[in-house]
């Protein structure tokens, strides 16, 4: 049934830009015709399994693999020493600095080992159950060397992550706003400041958690190596695994096809991946590898793991004046594709909303015997933000102001803007005050501030916090310029083709690889905008290297601000290309026509000629204008000038049981400002599983470790993520500041959720409970924890 | 070496007979042997659900369950519920609501919120969420998976526009 | 997620089962007994158990169903969670035991999984055995000797250790009627689908405004379920308040030895089994 305000002619030139379209990715996935990964079967397809390192740090002295090599079923085993020649090393695109270490990073290891879960052997075997059950017949013999786990242990280089290397630090990167000319010495501010508030945080470490498994599948067949993989970066895995095997590469093809989330968790070029290819090159046959979840908790790369050593200073009104930062980033064991940039991506947003003049940041990337850690949503920007609105909440209990108050004082004001900060960067554009404002107002500020203080004067033993952030954050990475500057391996532009094919249908080549994202629908809303025709008749391609031959994939809330911005690009080529066929067909001048609802009509005449006409004459070729290559087909790269900064205002109202420490998220309020948005429907989505991750880093989630280096939350008994009842309804809502760095104005929505929410929690469960005393409690803030906190508070004697 | 077992097994409206290893999982005899791909794998230790399935029409999780102990069962997948063409309610709200990004819960998501509705035809809210607490999601927040449960349990019927009804909600409720 | 290779048999007799048990102790072969599977299948996937030979009791009917007796229900071992969650009878004469099958995993696992199969599993943060052990009820065993019947308090011996021989197989568990008891199950996770860190079983009776009787077992406590015995005494002849509830229920760490993990250290059990035995006599109370 179509409702009548959508069928009435003015519905129906409705922009597409701002429609609830539903999404065209569904259909599949709804009724179980899904194509992830591991449900690919190829002729002849052998399967693989690792043999992994159960210790996190031990030499390899033997391999004895001969009673798996005469298991039922298996075909052959590969060792690091096999390979040794072939293999090469794993791939880091960004060193932060030109003195940076790293040890080897072979996909196999050969001589070291240096976490728990390293790959020492594959089986490749007929099925997956004869190859797991010849890992147990693999005889590894290891000499067991210390382990280092802690960072800050670490950092002191008492104990030795790898025996290669003669310290723990990979490199030390510094940003001083004094040096840099963005603003004044963080020495001096800290010395000449009233107030100089100082705390040390820690981020844990978590695990992305992907619903899909990582799988790959590999077919040498051909003349081209197929990989599909559960990937968010099939272009670059392309590139790398070119580089890294020494394959041209033209020679390979990566297609992700449905890819079952990523949160940067499948921005990665993966020992498996590796694994796979040389696997399939030996055998001849495709190969394919799915990991268990167990496999995937224990050595996927993990996030977060830093701690944050702070200083902020302000005048006794509550003046911020300088901040000075110093980072202990946790690299795990080894260096992946940007592990080493991810803290530095959060260098920059530091300062936030706020405008102090004094900034200095350094991070000492260090290693441990744990996986690598890399990108996790938001990747160093959740850190950087959960930093200073945790500090900003810390200032404001020092201050006894308001916290929003203080933030106010602080903040960019709108009229401020543009507003280059004490970071270097540009804000085009934001309006910290509207965002407020309207979450103040949906969470009810003032009568939550009355409940709390009626809990407080009742003893009532579930106490109310409120829970503040506000934050910005950098998207759309990336300006290639500012990527080439601080030494990233690529640029950060992003490719796209529109093709109108002679049936008047659409194709949309887009190079961002989305994986739940649901570019196929945002993207023909754009296109469908742009060029006039039906939302329906735009088929969105993308995934597939062989299709989508240039692309820099999906990460950093990127897609819309730059891969949107192709698609655009690219259709606005179609129209220019369009009109000069369309004037030779109607033998009118091209300043005679107009354009609008997918025709070109000759000005002041009913004259006119579809896309499609158009398209089918391109086609048909029978009558080209000189010069013109027959087809409607364009293509456009795009390169932002600039990052956009979506901003927002988070409130939460947090329960917290002092009888059990438990913790209860009551009321959620997020307003966000992403810019311009394409679709609602879509953006709502993006901002409630953001948040869900964000309250699960500050409640639920840590990789834990016991002395010996093995991951004891290891599988989804102990790696807790949140189920339905766990989670709260949001409330949300949206300013508009359309961001003025691309024509959409849009500024990108993947991350915000995921960076705002955490440090609201933290902080509306400290709100909670300062007045019984209690000063800090680190991520996540378990019952346990809690609870401990309230103990040791009532044995200091309360607040102070 | 362990002998296979025949087995005889009714899914999605069709008739199987089978030799199957005792070890082979339900899920693994639906995927593999079947090749009814639409059910997934997400975890090791019964705790995501991707896998639910219905056993003679109540969910279970078919990583937790042998082949052999479906012989002579009634087993239900994804694939097997949309019917003459026509989606079932629960796939047809859960487009309309957004309830799937990356969409791999989906399947198992869908299987057991048609037997949470099979025993309670009108949950509240609080009772969708505890009666889903066998399945992860790590992208939608549980939000609109929730509305779209709801919405099947309040008998919403969809329009065919295309467009979400009701859009532009952006402020929820609490 | 692949089990070792393992015989399968699915008998459809009590007297079968025990003849294959018998069969594989003679012949030294590991036996694993196959009820729901929903804790015996996770640990044969993760390879921390590859029995030789699964029997699985899926086809012997007689352990499956919950009959009436004159002071007691007899419910047999096979009985699915989701039937206690939801029978007439239990409703009724047990409400303890199900509300505490209701909280049990989550729905899927309550399918499948089975009243008798989550009592010999005996895992101390499992939410059956310390209800069961609340209402002391009576494990009825067959063995090559006969039945034999174990009293609740010597069926729990330790971590996932109970009192069923090798050679024999737990068919129905009788429990006493406790009809018109208030009765509460407090379970305490930090996320919904976890294992109890710690939960209070709580049943009591009161008239004229006085406990006259009271049962209380705690979950993941000890190695075993426990009877919180110093919380019963203490309640019984004391007012339903809350004062005196709160004052009874500080006693329900005493004997307690509870483990510490990740979810919380012993310390941190014992505080929280005097909160949550407190909100479960509350709740069974009706206050």
């Amino acid at each position: 049934m179509t409702s009548t305000t959508e069928s009435s002619p003015a519905a129906a030139q409705k922009p597409e830009i701002g429609k609830a379209r539903l999404r065209k990715e569904d259909a599949h996935l709804i009724t179980g015709r899904s194509r992830f990964t591991d449900n690919m079967v190829l002729p002849g397809m052998l399967h693989l399994a690792m043999v992994r390192s159960p210790f996190a740090h031990a030499k390899i002295t033997g391999i004895n693999v001969t009673a798996a090599k005469s298991s039922p079923g298996v075909l052959a085993v590969l060792t690091g020493a096999d390979v040794a020649q072939e293999q090469g090393s794993l791939p880091n695109a960004w060193p932060v600095t030109p003195d940076q270490k790293a040890p080897a990073h072979p996909s196999i290891a050969v001589d070291e080992v240096a976490f728990a879960g390293e790959v020492v052997a594959v089986i490749i075997a007929r099925s997956v159950a004869a190859a797991r059950d010849a890992v147990e017949l693999v005889d590894v013999d290891y000499e067991e060397l210390p382990v280092v786990l802690d960072l800050e242990e670490a950092f002191t280089d008492q104990v030795l992550a790898h025996s290669t290397l003669d310290s723990n630090k990979s490199a030390t990167w510094i940003f001083d706003s004094a040096e840099a000319g963005t603003g004044t010495s963080i020495a001096d501010a800290l010395a000449n400041s009233e107030v100089v508030v100082e705390r040390t945080l820690y981020q844990q470490r978590v695990i992305p958690a992907f619903m899909e498994p990582r799988s790959i599948v590999v077919d040498p067949t051909g003349e081209q190596l197929t990989m599909w993989s559960s990937t968010q970066i099939p272009h670059i895995l392309r590139l790398m695994l070119a580089l890294t095997l020494g394959i041209p590469e033209s020679k390979v093809r990566v297609i992700a096809p449905d890819v079952g989330g990523g949160f940067g968790g499948k921005l990665q070029v993966t020992p498996e991946e590796i694994i796979t290819v040389l696997a399939a090159r030996r055998s001849g046959k495709p190969c394919k590898f799915t990991e268990t979840r167990s496999e995937s908790l224990q050595v996927g790369h993990h996030g977060r793991a830093q701690v944050q050593r702070l200083k902020i200073s302000a005048t006794k009104e509550g003046i911020v004046t300088g901040l000075s930062v110093n980072l202990l980033a946790d690299m795990g064991a080894y260096l992946g594709l940007i592990t080493s940039g991810i803290p530095i991506l959060g260098a920059f947003m530091y300062n936030s909303i706020y405008k102090f003049p004094a900034y200095r940041f350094e991070c000492n990337n260090i290693f441990t015997n744990k996986p690598w850690t890399d990108a996790y949503r938001g990747a160093g920007r959740p850190e950087a933000t959960f930093a200073i609105e945790r500090m900003m909440d810390e200032l404001a209990t020092e201050l006894g102001m308001d916290p929003l108050e203080l933030r106010a004082k602080n903040w960019i004001r709108h009229d401020e803007f543009p507003f280059t900060t004490v970071a270097g960067l540009e804000y085009d554009t934001g309006n910290y005050e509207a965002a407020t404002d309207k979450a103040i107002a949906l969470f009810d500020y003032d009568g939550m501030r009355d409940e709390q203080k009626r809990r407080r004067e009742n003893n009532d033993p579930v106490q109310l916090g409120i829970g503040i952030s506000t934050f910005t954050e950098m998207c759309g990475l990336a300006p290639s310029r500012v990527l080439g500057s601080l030494n990233y391996a690529a640029g950060g532009w992003e490719h796209a083709q529109v093709r109108v094919l002679p049936t008047g249908t659409i194709e949309v080549v887009t190079g961002s690889s989305a994986h739940g994202q649901g570019h196929e629908t945002a993207w023909s809303q754009l296109v469908a905008d742009r060029l006039g025709v039906p939302f329906e008749n735009i088929q969105v391609l993308h995934g597939d290297t062989a299709i989508s031959q240039r692309g820099l994939d999906t990460y950093g809330s990127r897609s819309l601000s730059v891969g949107g911005m192709a698609v655009l690009a690219a259709a606005d080529k179609v129209i220019e290309k369009a009109r000069v066929i369309a004037a030779h067909m109607m033998e009118a001048s091209e300043g005679d026509l107009e354009f609008a609802n997918g025709s070109f009509t000759v000005k002041g005449t009913e004259q006119s000629t579809t896309l499609g006409e158009i398209a089918f004459a391109a086609f048909s070729a029978h009558n080209m204008p000189e010069g013109v290559e027959p087809n409607l087909d364009s293509e456009a790269t795009f390169d932002p000038v600039n990052f956009s900064y979506p901003h927002g205002t988070h409130l939460a109202a947090i329960e917290v049981d002092t009888e059990t420490g438990h913790v209860n998220v009551l009321k959620y309020v997020c307003v966000d400002d992403i810019g311009v948005v394409v679709n609602p429907v879509l953006v709502e989505g993006q901002v409630h599983g953001g948040l869900a991750q964000g309250i699960s880093q500050a409640l639920y989630e840590e990789a834990v470790y016991d002395d010996a280096g093995t991951l004891v939350s290891g599988s989804f008994v102990d790696y807790l993520v949140p189920g339905a009842p766990d989670l709260p309804h949001y409330i949300t809502d949206r300013t508009e500041t359309p961001a003025t760095s691309n024509q959409l104005g849009a500024k990108g929505v993947g991350e915000a959720g995921t960076i705002a929410s955490t440090p609201a929690i933290v902080n509306g469960v400290l709100d909670a409970l300062r007045h019984l005393g209690v000063k800090d409690i680190k991520m996540p803030c378990t019952p346990s924890r809690v609870w401990h906190a309230l103990e040791e508070a009532k044995t200091t004697g309360g607040m102070q | 070496m362990a002998s296979s077992k025949n087995i005889t097994v009714e899914v999605d409206g069709a008739n199987y007979n089978d030799d199957v290893e005792p070890r082979l999982l339900l899920v693994q005899y639906l995927r593999e042997r079947l090749g009814k791909t639409g059910t997934l794998i997400g975890c090791d230790t019964t705790n995501c659900g991707a896998c639910t399935v219905h056993l003679d029409g109540v969910s279970v999780k078919s990583c937790t369950m042998l082949a052999v102990q479906a012989d002579g069962h009634k087993v239900t997948t994804i694939e097997g519920m949309a019917q003459d063409g026509k989606l079932h309610p629960l796939q047809e709200a859960f487009h309309q609501c957004h309830a799937l990004q990356c969409g791999f819960c989906t399947p198992g998501m869908i299987m057991a919120s048609a037997s949470l509705l099979t025993e309670n035809q009108h949950p509240t809210e609080k009772e969708i969420r505890e009666g889903l607490e066998g399945n992860l999601c790590r992208c939608t927040g549980y939000q609109n998976i929730v509305a779209a449960v709801k919405s099947v349990a309040d008998g919403v019927e969809y329009d065919d526009s295309g467009v979400q009804s009701g859009a532009d909600k952006t402020a929820g409720v609490s | 997620m692949i089990p070792s290779a393992f015989d399968y048999a699915a008998p459809s007799t009590v007297e079968e089962v025990l003849a294959m048990l018998a069969a594989a102790e003679s012949a030294g072969d590991e036996v694993k007994l196959l009820a729901g599977g929903q804790s015996l299948l996770p640990v044969m996937k993760l390879r921390m158990a590859d029995p030789a030979l699964v029997i699985d009791l899926g086809k012997i009917s007689e352990l499956v169903g919950v009959s009436e007796q004159e002071d007691t229900l007899l419910i047999g071992a096979m009985t699915p969670h989701h039937e206690i969650a939801t029978n007439a009878l239990l409703a009724k004469h047990l409400p303890l035991l199900h509300k505490a099958a209701a909280t049990v995993a989550d729905p899927q696992v309550r399918h499948r999984g089975t009243f008798g199969g989550a009592l010999v599993h005996a895992d101390p943060a499992g939410d059956m055995p310390a209800p069961v052990l609340a209402t002391g009820a009576t494990f009825i065993l067959a063995g090559p000797r006969g039945e034999r019947r174990v009293e609740a308090s010597d069926f729990f011996q330790g971590y996932f250790t109970t009192a069923v021989a090798d050679d024999e197989i737990l068919t129905h568990i009788q429990v006493p009627k406790f009809t018109g008891w208030g009765a509460h199950y407090e379970k305490f996770t930090r996320v919904a689908q976890q294992w109890s860190i710690v939960a209070v079983a709580a049943m009591v009776k009161i008239e004229d405004g006085t406990f006259t009787r009271a049962r209380l077992g705690l979950t993941n406590m000890a190695s075993t379920p426990l009877r919180a015995t110093a919380v019963e005494q203490a309640l019984v002849g004391s007012n339903a308040t809350l004062e005196s509830i709160t004052a009874a229920c500080s006693l329900a760490a005493e004997g307690t030895e509870p483990a510490s993990d990740l979810n919380g250290d012993s310390t941190y059990r014992k505080h929280l089994s005097t909160v949550l035995a407190k909100r479960a006599v509350l709740a069974a109370a009706g206050l």
